[in-house]
């Protein structure tokens, strides 16, 4: 065991999955010698050469798309796309190619490779680099998206990425890159993808949470334990696929979801997950199922951002809502 | 060869043989005396003092972020003799199309530093270059400017407008999609648009010569059948004349030009970039020697017109530029609205109601304490 941050829990997996398997390789912009702008893939071009963790020219379009040719080729692809307000360029290759290329191909190719790359606000940072685009990807068929919340959660969720068949959409909380450090082994170990973690159970009210607002959210329900309130909080992990049961399961156990999330609220993961809390759970809700998400606009730059940013007292100001209902 | 459009002071300067245009040299003596664009002496002085604020500013901007009371900031250095020397040749009705590392050329459209370090202070507000006539704000996804920059230079020319666009780019900016499609599309329209990249040999960590197997980056042009001319960046005369005779072209209806503007970026990508985990402080340290402004100030010592004190022009101009600071400092901040009403021209209902729960949830707030 040694204690890691998730930007090592992450730099540890391509690690051991670049030792163990030789079709992997790893490229970017400035992942080689700089090792990444977070330091994700430190080390990793000395330690495997440039034949298999490398610069690439800066095009998004163009490392997702050659992923793609060497994924039905061969190699297993591990690209990083350097913020998430860059991934639009390769929106293109993932919507026509790399989400299709299995079903148009009947089965003879699948693409086994792995977009990563960080995202989410809350760092001050410049435009473009505050988004949270899960719900891009996953209304795409074809794509696995997933975003861990710990480091533990990150080493075994790239450990099983890299392993899919699948192409994986990795997104990585950058807010919480470094804040939270966590024992995780160093030995191999992987966690099964469209599984979501029960991280505390309660009995009054579900919150649904994923990246860097389960630890918001582990802020808020210490709020709501102080005023009584007992809360079940679930780590979603998996976007796409969803895990109905899981989150089903709680609200019929509950009455109550609260969704909490950066991203935009319209047509959002939280509409998902409203839906299902009534498909699921239609006749034992207790309250109408909440969302704490961004609004419909662009994140704010600094000056703004808190008031777009979901901070505890916001969740727990809704989890009380919808307890009091 | 398409050069031929050129006028003939730069037609010879052919990108395929790799010939890059230069006025003066490292010492500051005219190698090119039939390219020395006719200047005079208080000219040269003020486009001196132009790139000196630049770099007071750019100094400034980096202490700031460095004292905590600014968010990431993208440096300028080493870079200023293509700004001003671009600023020098914009006019008011031309267009520009900014990367995000243009500082000196946005102060000559009349952005102010107030502005800009709104912008990094994280206020929209800053950003917007509102007083800057024809003046995008700056582009923080790389190379997709370039399709705007030809969009505004096909309006032009479709509504026979006496405009010029310029824009610009970095070398990696170059790999992306945008920036081919961008010129083909401006070499099919013959669209009135200067394009400079600004090839300072590094896209954060990656150097050119990892980017791009082409020559040089001028030559990029040829495959678009435009004019295309590798000059040096950090010689102020040459950048100068490129401009001035692009700007020519452009506006008399010639189509596009494609500048290479070869620098160096002597500081690092942002604040929060270390250039010492990829490159060689000697290289740094040799490129510092042929800085623009030192080459210049070598020029008008040369030419026994240098009378600038640089040290009281330095008080002088900080004092300016930590008043504008402290005045973007104080005025940073800004209201709920702010965050909504720009999105559409008439506000949906669902943002009211999205504005509108947040406001329960403040006066909720307020009444819990």
């Amino acid at each position: 065991m040694s204690v890691m941050t998730m930007v090592k829990a992450i730099n540890n997996a391509l690690d051991i999955k670049l030792s163990e398997d030789k079709s992997v390789v790893v490229y970017g912009e400035d992942v080689g010698v700089e090792g990444g702008v977070f330091r994700v893939t430190e080390g990793l071009q000395k330690k495997y050469g440039v034949d298999r963790v490398f610069d690439s020219p800066l095009a998004e379009s163009g490392i997702v798309g050659t992923a793609l040719g060497m994924a039905i080729s061969g190699l297993r692809p591990v690209v990083e796309l350097q913020f998430e307000g860059f991934t639009y360029p390769a929106f293109n290759q993932l919507a026509t190619n790399v989400s299709r290329m299995q079903h148009r191909s009947r089965g003879k190719y699948s693409v086994p490779m792995v977009v990563r790359f960080p995202y989410g606000g809350g760092v001050n940072a410049l435009e473009l680099h505050s988004d949270s685009p899960e719900a891009l990807f996953a209304h795409l068929p074809g794509l696995k998206v997933v975003i861990p919340s710990t480091p533990y959660d990150a080493k075994g969720m790239m450990i099983s990425a890299i392993e899919s068949e699948d192409p994986v959409i990795f997104m990585e909380p950058k807010r919480i890159y470094r804040a939270i450090k966590q024992e995780v082994a160093e030995d191999k170990f992987s966690l099964p993808l469209g599984k979501a973690k029960v991280v505390q159970e309660g009995s009054d009210v579900t919150v649904v949470a994923f990246g860097a607002m389960v630890r918001e959210s582990q802020k808020a329900i210490a709020m709501a334990q102080e005023a009584g309130i007992s809360v079940e909080l679930i780590d979603l992990r998996s976007i796409y696929p969803i895990d109905r049961e899981t989150v089903g399961e709680s609200i019929r156990k509950t009455g109550r979801l609260v969704v909490v999330a950066e991203a935009h609220e319209s047509f959002s993961v939280g509409s998902e997950l409203v839906t299902i809390a009534n498909e699921e759970a239609f006749l034992y809700l207790e309250a109408p199922p909440r969302r704490v998400m961004g609004y419909d606009t662009i994140v704010p730059l600094a000056q703004g951002e808190k008031y777009y940013i979901i901070s505890p007292d916001r969740i727990f100001y809704e989890i009380e809502k919808s307890f009091k209902f | 060869m398409i050069q031929k459009d050129l006028p003939e002071v730069i037609r010879d300067f052919n990108p395929l043989e790799d010939k890059m245009l230069r006025v003066i040299d490292n010492e500051g003596h005219v190698v090119n005396k039939k390219m020395m664009p006719a200047l005079d002496d208080d000219t040269i002085i003020n486009a001196y003092k132009l790139m000196f604020y630049e770099r007071v500013a750019d100094e400034m901007a980096i202490s700031y972020q460095r004292q905590g009371r600014m968010f990431t900031y993208t440096p300028n250095l080493g870079q200023e003799a293509i700004h001003i020397a671009a600023g020098m040749n914009i006019r008011h009705d031309d267009w520009l199309v900014p990367a995000f590392r243009e500082m000196g050329v946005l102060l000559s459209k009349g952005v102010t530093m107030k502005e800009m370090f709104l912008f990094y202070l994280g206020n929209e507000h800053g950003g917007s270059f509102m007083n800057a006539h024809n003046t995008l704000p700056i582009a923080i996804s790389i190379g997709t400017q370039f399709h705007h920059a030809t969009g505004i230079g096909y309006s032009i020319k479709q509504q026979k407008k006496n405009e010029a666009v310029y824009t610009f780019i970095g070398d990696g900016g170059t790999s992306e999609g945008d920036f081919s499609e961008s010129l083909n599309f401006a070499g099919v329209w013959q669209a009135p648009v200067i394009f400079t990249i600004q090839n300072n040999q590094y896209a954060i960590s990656v150097p050119v010569t990892s980017q791009t197997k082409s020559i040089n980056l001028a030559v990029k042009s040829v495959g678009f059948g435009i004019p295309g001319i590798k000059v040096d960046g950090n010689d102020f005369f040459a950048m100068y004349l490129a401009y001035k005779t692009a700007s020519e072209h452009a506006l008399s209806g010639k189509g596009p030009v494609l500048i290479e503007a070869f620098t160096y970026r002597l500081g690092a990508h942002t604040t929060s970039d270390d250039p010492s985990k990829y490159r060689k402080k000697e290289e740094e340290v040799e490129w510092s020697l042929v800085d623009p402004l030192i080459r210049l100030e070598k020029y008008m010592r040369n030419k026994k017109i240098w009378n600038i004190d640089t040290q009281e022009l330095k008080d002088k101009y900080k004092k300016d530029i930590d008043t504008q600071f402290k005045d973007a400092e104080k005025n940073k901040s800004y209201p709920l609205d702010d965050v909504f009403k720009f999105m559409y021209s008439d506000m949906p209902k669902e943002l009211m109601r999205q504005k509108g729960e947040y406001e329960q949830f403040l006066s909720w707030k307020e009444n819990r304490k």
